[in-house]
């Protein structure tokens, strides 16, 4: 499958880019995409960091299964206003 | 209206569009930038936005005040990109027939906002700069 993942803020400092196309086995979860993510983007380990999970532009859990052409972006701490 | 822009906002813009010859009230709130921060001295601001969520986010604050409370028009517009200390990075506006309405659901929009829209603020300091944000209670990424 392949998946749209798009980096904001710290974690598009962190990964060096802001958009990848990345390719994941059929029944990937969020959770196995950032694992695949942080072996290959090793900055974007961020100590402490607490991500909310959007795909689609709608949050969903870490095992919510993703589907072929999904958008996935890992929120970091929002500080709108 | 719940949009992200990249130039100033008009208060009287979302005044204008929140306006309603049923209601008795309108009121605003204007988020401003602030020259400092838990003892730092801020220089610039920035922010940043996936925007197409971020906006389907405001939209829904403003469908979840109209649930709770009666009122009539909302809109709500922030800023991103570079924002000049004392300016205004987000309006909100909401026009009700009565007074309380518009004042709770401006209230309950601004936190609602800092929770779950995905906008990020970048804070320029003397000495460094920073990504803020209170997931975890500190700010992040501090360089």
């Amino acid at each position: 499958m392949k998946i749209r993942v798009k980096f904001f803020a710290i974690l598009r400092e962190r990964a060096g880019t802001s958009e990848a196309m990345k390719e994941v086995a059929a029944g990937s979860t969020v959770a196995d995409l950032w694992r695949q993510l942080q072996s290959e983007y090793p900055g974007l380990d961020v100590p402490g960091i607490r991500l909310l999970y959007a795909v689609n532009q709608n949050y969903v859990g870490l095992d919510y299964k993703l589907n072929d052409k999904d958008e996935v972006v890992f929120v970091p701490p929002v500080s709108g206003g | 209206m719940f949009r992200v822009v990249n130039r100033p906002i008009d208060v009287n813009e979302l005044v204008r569009y929140v306006a309603d010859p049923e209601a008795g009230a309108i009121a605003t709130f204007i988020g401003t930038t602030r020259n400092n921060n838990e003892g730092r001295k801020v220089t610039a601001l920035e922010y940043e936005a996936y925007p197409e969520m971020a906006e389907k986010e405001l939209a829904r604050i403003g469908a979840d005040a109209a649930k709770k409370w009666q009122i009539s028009r909302m809109a709500i517009v922030h800023r991103l990109g570079p924002v000049q200390i004392g300016e205004a990075s987000v309006i909100i506006a909401v026009s009700s027939a009565h007074r309380e309405a518009a004042f709770a659901a401006s209230r309950f929009a601004i936190e609602e906002i800092k929770k779950t829209v995905p906008i990020w603020k970048k804070e320029v300091f003397e000495g460094g700069e920073v990504w803020i944000g209170t997931q975890t209670g500190q700010p992040l990424g501090m360089k």
